[in-house]
């Protein structure tokens, strides 16, 4: 541990004043009684257990649904951080769409030796069935849930870009739903930007993107694996509020080609799917044959035209870690310009030397699985004991290419409301963008906290809890 | 709507009335122990039988007591038909009909499942029995309120309705089945305590003790208690108004949808029999009888729906 000292305070300066976006906040802060503030804390997870905003816990049988914690102090980012971080984004994101247009059609960025043809074509993301074919308006990852950290005040980076099925948009409208019903005073004194219009324009911007086959107006629906999926309220909670059916691979079949969904009437079609399963579930035809989870046939009736599946099969290659390290010269690649937001530093442990420095260094650095997410599988070596690094080392060296490995970054904090007051905590942010004839990027995202003193691992899976964000109107 | 979604409606309200009809026939069965002298454990034979868990009771527990008779009634997850069961079988369907329910009835819903599993999480003591079962139908009646206050009537409404009204009509019938010997007149020995207090005991088990002295200016008759509980159309748990109910829902269905189903001719013919029949015909017939046959044709209606709709297929 032993970094958070050094962790960049996003709240206040060094000279215990509030920096600028937080002095209206840190003034109202500071005329609140705490008592107060506590079991306003508490109501807000009794909202949340009555709401049933609960996520499932694999493994745990006994309670198979839990709460993610909210804190109610909330992550503020003026309006100037926003544009620049929002002008990153976009660059970053229309480099992924064109990243894969071209390594599923051309293969240009091969061709032209800037990343490995062997890292695409022996990838598991990578889809050969998508080759030559272009989705619906050309868009591949219509929903891009980008993971930033700060270290400073102008040092932000992109830790990773979650474009297959990014997930929590749902907890940032319920936070600030919550912090709307419980704080409204604080929204007189702040200019905030909304966000609640996000399922409303990702219902027009899934729409817009109907397939050719659609005629008059495009049926939406969101594809759920069911209760038990471990994301099912935010399915159903995104179905809800969109205003479009909830299905599951049960209720689809292919019907004169097209994706018909089992109606108390009889079989209608449907245009749109925002799945929220994975390639390998999606078409036991194609994919993995035991999958109950999709529809038999639906990938022929996509490649002809007839339905739009978003995001598209066969995206996770652009945001395999492996390719992560490759992103500054992706970006290059297909903008013609330096990336704005820049990435981690990253080892490829597949490569020979760094490997060497890795294993070297593995006290000093964070090592991730190339496949691997929410937290698991990973090495946190500043927090992780000898015994530990020994053994992971074994598995390094066994499957190099299976790992990368970062630096620790000494991530920014936000204080979070505890018994004593507030303390400093370790932050992460993910905004959330949606890609259509255009792109547009909610303000704000998910600010995701490590509720654990010095802790880095953010995730709701690890113990993690989230806040709401908020971005000035200046 | 998707089949599947009209199908988990269907079964989040017949399990929501299932919870409500058990908690109510523990009830009654309490109230027989407190006003018999002696072993009471026998009465709870027919409460298991009411509810239609006596063969799967024996399967777990060697003898019958009263304690184990309240408790796999309740709280047993063993049992599909345990409040508790049909509590989590509830919320799983509201949870998967979660986009068809207004917020209120969703939150009403998983409230009752918050409450209850803590309420039901050890064995409830004697004592604590009025509070418990107080608390079920109180959070049940909920759910109702929510759903009754906030509800579109459209075929979201009309499924949830069949689902309270088929299981409705089961749970009636099957106390009707259970006790129906109590209410023959060649055997009633009229006037007599322990008939007042089994048919009274009826009543209370379909929460009616107070509303059938109002219908029937306190007179307790079999004759009146059978027709009371089948053919009253006024009574709303009695088999007439749970058709009534049925055959209505159904009928907004068919004007919706443009279409019949052989679930429209099963329900009103049922409803037919029940209006034009008296409790001397039926009495006639068997009341045994015309119960059994009744039970019948309820699951097979109940069939019928889910066929029609397409819940599975």
């Amino acid at each position: 541990m032993g970094n958070t000292p050094l962790a960049f305070d996003e709240m206040m300066n060094a000279d215990t004043n509030p920096r600028q976006p937080y002095e209206n906040y840190h003034e109202w802060y500071e005329g609140q009684d705490r008592a107060r503030l506590i079991a306003k804390s508490r109501d807000a997870e009794n909202l949340f257990r009555k709401t049933g905003i609960t996520f499932a816990v694999y493994g745990h049988e006994d309670s198979s649904e839990k709460l993610i914690p909210f804190d109610i102090i909330p992550r503020i980012i003026s309006g100037r951080e926003w544009r620049k971080l929002a002008q990153g984004i976009e660059q970053r994101v229309i480099a992924l769409n064109a990243f894969l247009d071209d390594i599923y059609h051309k293969q240009e960025i091969i061709k032209a030796g800037r990343v490995p043809r062997e890292l695409i074509e022996r990838n598991v993301a990578f889809l050969p069935q998508m080759i030559g074919f272009k989705p619906p308006g050309g868009v591949y990852t219509h929903i891009v849930g980008t993971d930033i950290v700060r270290t400073g005040e102008d040092q932000f980076y992109v830790l990773e870009d979650n474009a297959r099925t990014p997930s929590g948009v749902s907890y940032m409208l319920e936070n600030r739903e919550t912090m709307m019903q419980m704080f409204p005073e604080l929204f007189h004194l702040n200019k905030v930007r909304p966000v609640e219009d996000y399922p409303k324009t990702l219902r027009q911007s899934l729409a817009s993107l109907a397939p050719p086959g659609c005629s008059g107006k495009p049926r939406v629906a969101v594809l759920t694996p069911g209760i038990f999926n471990s994301a099912y309220y935010e399915h159903s909670f995104l179905a809800d509020m969109m205003g479009v059916e909830l299905v599951e691979g049960s209720d689809l079949r292919v019907v004169d080609g097209k994706v018909k969904m089992r109606t108390t009437r009889g079989y209608e079609a449907i245009d749109v799917l925002y799945r929220r399963v994975d390639d390998d579930f999606l078409d036991p035809l194609t994919f993995r044959p035991d999958s109950a989870l999709g529809i038999p046939g639906i990938m022929d009736v996509y490649k002809a035209g007839n339905i739009t599946i978003a995001n598209a099969p066969g995206t996770g290659i652009s945001d395999d870690k492996a390719i992560y390290s490759y992103m500054p010269e992706i970006v290059e690649f297909y903008t013609g310009r330096k990336a704005l937001l820049e990435n981690v530093p990253t080892w490829r442990c597949s490569e020979e030397d760094s490997l060497k420095y890795v294993l070297e260094h593995l006290s000093e650095l964070v090592v991730k699985e190339v496949h691997g997410s929410g937290g698991y599988g990973m090495l946190v070596g500043p927090t992780a004991s000898k015994k530990e690094c020994a053994a992971f080392a074994e598995k390094l060296k066994a499957r190099p290419s299976n790992y990368i490995a970062q630096p620790t970054l000494s991530l920014s904090t936000v204080p979070i409301l505890v018994n004593k007051g507030i303390a400093p905590r370790h932050v992460d942010l993910r905004p959330y963008v949606l890609v259509s004839d255009k792109v547009q990027i909610i303000p704000g995202g998910l600010t995701r906290v490590a509720l654990k003193e010095g802790s880095l691992v953010v995730n709701s899976s690890q113990g993690g809890g989230t806040k709401d964000t908020w971005v000035l109107e200046d | 709507m998707l089949g599947r979604t009209a199908n988990g409606l269907y079964w989040m309200f017949r399990y929501i009335e299932r919870a409500e009809n058990i908690a109510r026939l523990i009830d009654a069965g309490l109230r027989m122990a407190l006003t018999r002298s002696g072993s009471t454990d026998e009465d709870w034979d027919g409460v298991l039988q009411s509810a239609g868990v006596r063969e799967d009771f024996d399967e777990v527990h060697e003898k019958l007591t009263s304690a184990d008779a309240i408790d796999y009634l309740l709280r047993d997850r063993a049992n599909p038909s345990s409040v508790m069961s049909c509590i989590d079988f509830a919320r799983n369907n509201a949870r998967m009909v979660r986009t068809a329910l207004t917020r209120e009835t969703w939150e009403a819903t998983n409230e009752c499942w918050i409450e209850l599993k803590l309420a039901l999480s050890k064995r409830v003591k004697p004592a604590d029995m009025p509070e418990v079962i107080g608390t079920i139908k109180r959070c049940t009646a909920l759910i109702r309120g929510a759903f009754h206050g906030t509800m579109l009537r459209d075929d979201i409404y009309n499924f949830s309705r069949i689902g309270t009204f088929i299981e409705r009509a089961d749970n009636t019938a099957r106390i009707l089945d259970v006790k129906y010997y109590v209410l023959l007149p060649a055997i009633a020995k009229v006037g007599s305590s322990l008939d007042n207090k089994q048919w009274e005991s009826i009543l209370r088990s379909v929460s009616a003790h107070r509303s059938y002295s109002w219908v029937y200016d306190g007179d307790y008759s079999p004759a009146n208690i059978a027709d009371f509980l089948i053919l009253n159309d006024r009574m709303p748990r009695s088999l007439g108004y749970s058709y009534d109910k049925i055959v209505s829902n159904l009928g907004y269905l068919a004007k919706l949808y443009g279409d019949n189903h052989a679930a429209h001719e099963t329900a009103s013919a049922t409803l037919m029999l029940l209006r034009s029949r008296t409790m001397d015909d039926i009495m006639e017939q068997g009341l045994h009888e015309f119960i059994e046959e009744f039970i019948v044709h309820n699951n097979r209606l109940g069939e019928e729906i889910s066929e029609g709709y397409r819940f599975y297929r």
